[in-house]
């Protein structure tokens, strides 16, 4: 189960805090925020499971890690309608697609009002580190 | 609460830790062979038995799997701790056209950045002797991404003997500057002064590659574009080069 490409994307948070660490010359953080993207659909159980795994790896001392959902929106730059991804009606093979690489849905996702392609992702794309706490 | 950068840039250090030479074809001007050139000596490496990654960083408009025959759809990268790029022809082959099946997916530069950093961060090359990058023409995002987050390449500015793309060239080699491992002149229906001149100033050598109308029958076959004097002239000079920077790295 953690041969998937979430681990990928836990390392990439793991790392980034190891050096942070270093940085700040902090040993460890109490707690550190992590928002998940609706749009890239982690499986959160294998992140959460990656994430601890990676800690111990590479040494980082977390006291908690909180992992938040983040509704993915889109705005159309062509008319301006709003819209939630929950909206849509994507089929699987396109949710994998988008799954490893976000910016596939512009392959897939038009404006529900007037079919642009060019619209804002106006948040829940990925994978994005919110904060830490010492 | 301290706010954290984007954490795939430090991924993306770690995923070409075990790469040991990235080497970008670059242009400001389009259509002047970056991706047959960069295809070819991928290709040529790869014969010559060396690890090799080919990387299309043109991720709106993606054409390396066109010169290799990729079907989009037919393949797609392993998931394994990440995703393992598909061999193809022995060359490690990465493409946003895996994910997007050749649709038209629109990108500003904001969604360009993204999508290479995503790309850069979530792929396992594994060890390679080099990671060959085509790329699209201009100086925006994708070339800004290389410059700042892979800092360390050696790359061939690629032009005809129009002025109108030497001229451009010689706008981008300032950017680049020291980090021109050679020019290739394409398509070379002539050797004009101004590209001597421009390989000159760079201490680079001027590789010269014949116009071959060959190529375009060749298109989609490694093995038949492998026979064409152009892919013949890219294997003795470009891949050779590329043999020697390695060499030269140990
Ligand atoms: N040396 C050459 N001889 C013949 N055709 C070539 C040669 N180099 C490139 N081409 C053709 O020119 C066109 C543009 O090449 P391409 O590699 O797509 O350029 P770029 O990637 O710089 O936009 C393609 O149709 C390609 O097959
Ligand atoms: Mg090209
Ligand atoms: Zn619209």
């Amino acid at each position: 189960m953690v041969g998937v490409h979430e681990w990928a994307l836990a390392e990439a948070v793991v790392l980034t805090l190891s050096q942070y660490l270093r940085e700040v010359g902090w040993s460890r953080v109490s707690r550190v925020v992590v928002s998940l993207g609706e749009l890239q659909a982690v499986d959160r159980e294998v992140f959460e499971f990656a994430l601890k795994e990676l800690t111990s790896l590479y040494g980082v001392e977390v006291g908690r890690f909180e992992v938040v959902d983040e509704e993915a929106s889109f705005e159309c730059r062509s008319c301006g309608f709003r819209w939630r991804l929950r909206d849509l009606n994507l089929p699987d093979e396109v949710r994998e697609s988008i799954h490893f690489l976000p910016e596939a849905a512009y392959a897939y996702v038009r404006c529900p009002r007037c079919g642009s392609a060019d619209f804002a992702l106006l948040s829940g794309r990925g994978v994005r580190l919110v904060g830490v706490e010492p | 609460m301290s706010v954290l950068r984007d954490p795939r840039l430090v991924a993306i250090g770690e995923r070409l830790r075990e790469v040991r030479a990235v080497v970008p074809f670059l242009s400001s001007k389009g259509g002047v062979g970056k991706t047959l050139v960069s295809v070819a000596t991928a290709l040529a490496l790869g014969r010559r038995g060396l690890r090799v990654g080919l990387l299309d960083l043109d991720v709106t408009n993606p054409t390396v799997h066109v010169v290799l025959g990729i079907r989009p759809g037919s393949l797609v990268p392993r998931e394994e701790y990440g995703v393992v790029p598909p061999e193809v022809s022995g060359v490690r082959v990465m493409s946003t056209v895996f994910y997007t099946l050749g649709r038209p997916a629109p990108l500003r530069g904001e969604g360009v950045s993204s999508a290479i950093r995503e790309l850069l961060s979530i792929t396992r090359w594994g060890p390679l002797d080099v990671l060959v990058v085509d790329t699209p023409p201009g100086m925006s995002d994708e070339l800004l991404e290389l410059l700042t987050y892979i800092r360390r390449f050696s790359s061939f500015l690629v032009t005809t003997p129009s002025r109108l793309s030497l001229d451009s060239t010689a706008r981008l080699a300032e950017l680049v500057a020291r980090r021109v491992a050679g020019v290739v002149l394409n398509m070379a229906w002539e050797v004009p002064e101004e590209a001597v001149r421009l390989a000159d100033r760079l201490s680079a050598p001027l590789y010269v590659l014949p116009y071959d109308s060959s190529v375009e029958v060749a298109l989609g076959s490694p093995e038949r574009l492998a026979e064409t004097r152009f892919a013949r002239a890219v294997d003795r000079y470009v891949a050779e080069h590329v043999v020697r920077l390695l060499q030269n790295r140990r």
